[in-house]
């Protein structure tokens, strides 16, 4: 009997590979090892939650935004944020979670969402810099992400990344416009620069030579590209757009590289990053304390609505 | 008609569309679901974008002179005329669809005769405007019949909140001299003619949620006079912190 068993997981795994290996796209119905579909909600889910937990820093920020238009741009971009959220979490579900479980998962710290949102969004600046830095970095990953192997995922990406240019270029034009404004609008720029330009590196994560998650993602292409490859993507163009507007970057080994062709940058700060993952960055209490606390308070408005569902459904 | 009538009037419908939306716009991560987190971000954002168009108008009316932002950003508590209900707390979410409610019923009947005015200007925001509001108020409408008609809890929630809200309805109907001058001139709306059937529009609604309306009785007023609550001072000075501590900046 166990034999058998070890048989069809092995021929499910030889078709798996196979269809990767043609480039196919791989369905929610396909048959899938179990460790393709559990790396990949890991993953989703870990995205999902992002956006939504993003939607905190920013949000902080709506009732403060300086100008009517302003204001507009920086609802709808969250508005976004909170869609991309939805598109998925939906494909997560494809893999056969539900949202409650995922959100459940999230709660008691089994899942993650990007260390990026556990800094403060203290100036009208760190708008600027989150949509600058901190999409164009995601845009960055998310644009290599359009090529993964698992169909819903790769669609979603699709979707999220024609959003994400635009976030970008808000962030930008915010920066832009505080650099050329008055002294103190340059200062508050730079100094959000300062301090959202490391975390923003630390967002593809660990170096190549130290990434522990990244041996079957390769070989069943859920991943495309390296850490590293994606950090110096971002940093090249990120390099860039700050001289144009006159902004430095805080890191005074920066150089570039004729050879490679590549910006290289300073020493990470990596006791920092591990440091935040375990929870102890600025706001990762504060994030998590509201995302349950938001949940909670708003049980008796799904417990209603699914009453109510109910109701009309024994009356018909 | 002076221009002056006519601008004011326009403070009254840009204000009213730019505090409701701060408030909506303070559910952002607040909501019991993404799905209202981005339903209520997305009213936020219609109204801010009704606040602009009129607020812009009416700055064109005094000459242009000062902007549309300098009239949201540059006005103290004494200068805005939004009702009063507009600026009320969220409280919780029975609250804010309740509140929404009353208000999209309103503007659904405002609107759909502002649609006539003589003054294409108005005309024209105010079609665009009904598009979204039949929205809002669709929106606002299942919510308070699937909260009326859900749980004991949310019936009592539901039945608190529109107890507590009441008493702001009866300024939605107010009118003073600018009304009467800009009724005359084919401009503005007669609010009186609204009044009944905005209360039929609710008591419908009422009556599918299982909800009863209080007794008549008192109702606040101010606004006309820009005598407001003590919550929009807060909301001002959050709003207005950036262009108030950076008065040269260009944002």
């Amino acid at each position: 009997m166990e034999n058998k068993e070890q048989a069809i997981e092995e021929e499910i795994l030889i078709n798996f590979e196979k269809k990767i290996e043609n480039g196919d796209s791989i369905e929610p119905k396909d048959k899938m090892p179990d460790g393709y579909r559990k790396h990949l909600i890991r993953q989703i889910s870990q995205h999902a939650h992002s956006e939504v937990i993003g939607m905190q820093p920013e949000g902080n920020w709506i009732t403060r935004a300086p100008t009517l238009r302003a204001k507009q741009i920086l609802l709808a971009k969250i508005q976004d944020e909170g869609g991309h959220g939805l598109y998925l979490y939906g494909a997560a579900e494809t893999l056969g979670i539900s949202r409650s479980e995922l959100i459940e998962q999230l709660h008691t710290g089994k899942a993650k969402y990007s260390n990026i949102f556990n800094y403060p969004a203290l100036t009208w600046a760190d708008i600027g810099a989150i949509g600058w830095l901190v999409d164009g970095a995601a845009i960055v990953n998310q644009v290599s992400l359009q090529r993964t192997s698992y169909g819903p995922y790769s669609r979603a990406m699709v979707r999220i990344c024609k959003e994400e240019s635009f976030h970008q270029r808000q962030g930008y034009e915010i920066m832009a416009k505080m650099m050329a404004g008055t002294k103190e609008q340059q200062e508050m720029a730079q100094d959000a620069m300062n301090r959202w330009w490391w975390p923003s590196l630390m967002m593809f994560g660990p170096h190549d030579s130290s990434s522990p998650n990244s041996g079957n993602a390769f070989k069943w292409k859920i991943k495309r590209h390296s850490n590293d490859e994606l950090r110096h993507k971002f940093i090249d163009k990120t390099v860039q757009q700050a001289q144009v507007i006159g902004l430095t970057i805080p890191d005074k080994d920066l150089k570039w590289n004729e050879k490679t062709g590549h910006y290289e940058h300073g020493a990470i700060n990596w006791y920092e990053f591990h440091k935040v993952i375990a929870g102890n960055g600025p706001c990762n209490k504060q994030r998590m304390e509201h995302h349950i606390k938001v949940h909670n308070d708003g049980k008796w408005v799904r417990e209603a609505a699914e009453a109510h569902r109910l109701k009309k459904e024994r009356q018909n | 008609m002076t221009e002056q009538h006519l601008y004011n009037y326009c403070l009254r419908m840009g204000d009213n569309a730019l505090i409701l939306s701060y408030r909506l716009s303070e559910w952002c991560s607040n909501a019991p679901m993404l799905e209202e987190d981005l339903a209520l971000t997305n009213f936020a954002l219609d109204l801010i974008g009704r606040a602009q168009a009129i607020l812009k108008y009416a700055s064109e009316l005094q000459g242009g002179v000062k902007t549309e932002d300098d009239l949201a950003y540059r006005r103290g508590e004494r200068e805005y005329y939004n009702h009063l209900i507009t600026e009320l707390p969220n409280g919780d979410f029975a609250q804010t669809m309740v509140r929404q409610l009353f208000i999209s019923a309103f503007e659904f009947y405002f609107f759909t005769e502002l649609q006539k005015s003589t003054n294409v200007t108005l005309s024209a925001i105010a079609a665009k405007t009904l598009k979204e509001v039949k929205y809002h108020l669709m929106h606002a409408t299942d919510w308070v019949i699937r909260l009326g008609d859900g749980t004991a809890e949310s019936h009592k929630r539901m039945q608190d909140a529109i107890n507590y809200l009441w008493m702001f309805t009866g300024e939605l109907f107010e009118m003073d001299l600018i009304d009467t001058v800009l009724i005359e001139k084919g401009v503005g709306v007669d609010l009186m003619l609204l009044q009944p059937k905005w209360h039929r529009h609710i008591q419908q609604v009422m009556y599918d949620a299982t909800l009863l309306i209080p007794e008549e009785g008192f109702m606040q007023t101010g606004s006309r006079k820009g005598i407001h609550t003590e919550y929009l001072g807060h909301i001002l000075s959050e709003m207005q912190y950036l262009q108030r501590t950076y008065p040269d900046a260009i944002w």
